[in-house]
């Protein structure tokens, strides 16, 4: 009796081994496709060329700038709409919304979070871009404008949840101990509960960082597609070119070899590498190791 | 325990085998005894290829032919690839992808099916009725940015455009924006909206006054404006609108010839596709396509 749990414990705790290892074997073999098909690019194309601001593979015009720049501007223009807004609600439902309330919105901001993304792309084309071209004034709604409005709304949920899950971490006690010592309860909020649930707080923000800068469809239906380099103030309401765009529209056409397919691969580890920098930096914060002064306290 | 892990490799071994592929998925020649056949290429003409294809299937109940899209380029990589046993293509093959084909064994046989024209169009509410091929060029390559310019309302010209993988944005850059020198170097305004698919075009044309567009002639629908071309270097400037008889009469400027390739002189059930797409059933939906049909030797 003894003898056969003991094997099986063996095997289970092997199997879960292998399981969590495998995680770190799939990003290594992505990472290692990714090199292998993108590294030809860099011998093919000099560097400098990369660095021009036309991008026109067809023609072999490989300028790389207004793509990178392109995902920066929505990623960026998404983020100052979405964190506000996200940080805010999250804080309300965690910390002033009754219980009745918190209830019902918090299965609302997941299910606003459920929406495809393809759905968000064509409700964009469709209806916002229009609405925007004729309050705005502008050419064209196609804009990295309407591309980091929709994108803000895909990642205001990620930002939402996670968000209000790490306020509810906080021990109660520190909340009590911020009003017995005569703080309001926004002072509290703002000064005490949010910067000890800040781990968390990052962590949401880079996944929404994460989402902004990886989505697809909705950039490929509503930016315009147009490779423009930024002019002034005028940058957000342009069009613009994201990397994960130019990746969608292009990989189809490109022979299995030639120098196109080698830099498509090459914003592919481009943009590899930005995920990867944002999730190391989201998880120094996460690990971090716990003060001396909340471990006492919690 | 035992019981149920053994079940459920019963299931995992099941699944695998049922997804094991087709024997003629990879086949590398058109298959004669089966009447399969691959059919993978342009976005234009993917709605002409389907059509033949339900057609055809209609008629003859033991056929199976597959069609997708994915662009010109696409379909002839895939006949280089041996993935297709036809590459449907809005453009002439070029001398690299024919290189790439006889260095993997390829001879590609090309045959004309069907006609088209690149229809020009506005908005609606755009007063503006007729462009020249060089205003055309002028617009597109960034040196005329205001409707005023041309005749029309103060409004700035919004320019749509198909991605660089399609076909038609191909033949737009060759023969309106460059006017077929191919010395020419012009490339499209970077501000050019470059839109994934014709319904976008058409959705942005609809809406937007400033906008102006190109596809072809199937795509154009009721609520779009479409714009006569003139070819402004002939002596007699006539400014013609796209019809099957412009284009079959070689009066409409922009028109091109649609392609189907195959790998060697087709045999078999390939042959008899093809021949069968000549016929004046197949031409007859050409035309309901709104294409223009060949002439039926």
């Amino acid at each position: 009796m003894r003898a056969r749990r003991f094997n099986s414990e063996i095997l289970i705790t092997y199997l879960i081994k292998i399981l969590g290892y495998s995680a770190i074997i799939f990003v290594g073999l992505i990472f290692y496709f990714l090199i292998s098909e993108g590294f030809p690019a860099i011998r093919e194309v000099s560097f400098s060329e990369f660095l021009k601001v036309r991008w026109y593979p067809i023609e072999d015009y490989y300028g790389i700038l207004p793509l990178l720049v392109g995902s920066i501007i929505v990623t960026v223009g998404a983020l100052i709409i979405a964190v506000p807004i996200g940080l805010l609600t999250a804080i309300y439902i965690a910390e002033i919304a009754s219980p009745t309330t918190k209830e019902v919105l918090k299965p609302l901001v997941e299910l606003l979070g459920g929406f495809p993304s393809v759905v968000l792309g064509f409700l964009g084309l469709l209806i916002l871009s229009q609405y925007l071209r004729e309050i705005l004034a502008l050419p064209t709604g196609l804009s990295a404008l309407t591309g980091a409005l929709i994108l803000a709304g895909i990642a205001i949920p990620a930002i939402v949840s996670i968000s209000e899950d790490a306020l509810d971490t906080v021990p109660q006690s520190y909340r009590d101990a911020s009003l017995a010592l005569g703080a309001t309860e926004w002072e509290t909020i703002w000064m005490v509960t949010l910067p000890a649930a800040r781990s968390g707080v990052l962590t949401a923000i880079m996944l929404g960082i994460g989402r902004a800068i990886g989505e697809t469809m909705v950039v490929l239906m509503v930016t315009g597609n147009a490779p423009m380099m930024p002019e002034g103030l005028a940058t957000f309401i342009n069009p613009t070119r994201t990397m994960t765009a130019t990746i969608a529209a292009e990989m189809g056409e490109v022979a299995n070899g030639s120098t196109h397919y080698h830099v498509l691969f090459f914003i592919g580890i481009i943009l590899f590498l930005i995920a990867l920098v944002v999730n190391v930096t989201a998880s120094t914060f996460v690990f971090r190791r716990k003060k001396r002064s909340e471990r006492i306290l919690s | 325990m035992q019981f149920k892990l053994s079940y459920l490799v019963f299931v995992v071994v099941l699944v695998i085998t049922a997804c094991s592929t087709r024997s003629g998925d990879d086949a590398s020649s058109p298959s004669d005894e089966s009447e399969y056949l691959n059919n993978v290429g342009s976005d234009t003409m993917v709605n002409l290829a389907l059509a033949w294809a339900e057609q055809y299937q209609d008629d003859n109940p033991q056929a199976s032919i597959s069609v997708s899209g994915g662009g010109s380029g696409t379909g002839i990589a895939s006949l280089i690839n041996k993935t297709t046993d036809v590459a449907n293509a809005s453009r002439k093959i070029k001398s690299e992808e024919i290189d790439n084909a006889q260095q993997n064994g390829i001879e590609p046989v090309e045959f004309v099916v069907a006609r088209d024209a690149i229809a020009i169009i506005v908005n609606p509410e755009n007063p503006i009725n007729e462009l020249s091929l060089q205003q055309l060029s002028d617009i597109y390559s960034g040196k005329i940015n205001n409707w005023e310019e041309l005749g029309g309302e103060d409004r700035p010209i919004v320019r749509l455009s198909r991605e660089t993988n399609s076909g038609t944005h191909v033949y737009f850059l060759e023969e309106v924006l460059r006017l077929g020198d191919n010395d020419d170097k012009t490339l499209f305004s970077p501000d050019t909206l470059l839109l994934p698919s014709s319904e976008v075009i058409g959705a942005e044309i609809r809406s937007n006054p400033n906008a102006i567009g190109y596809d072809g002639l199937g795509y154009v629908t009721l609520d779009m404006k479409v714009v006569a071309v003139a070819d402004a270097s002939q002596q007699d400037i006539k400014y013609i609108f796209p019809s099957p008889e412009s284009v079959n009469e070689g009066t409409y400027p922009i028109a091109r010839d649609l392609y189907m390739y195959t790998a060697g002189e087709p045999v078999g059930f390939v042959k008899t596709y093809l021949d069968w797409i000549f016929s004046p059933q197949a031409q007859d939906i050409v035309t309901q396509l709104g294409f223009v049909p060949v002439q039926v030797q």
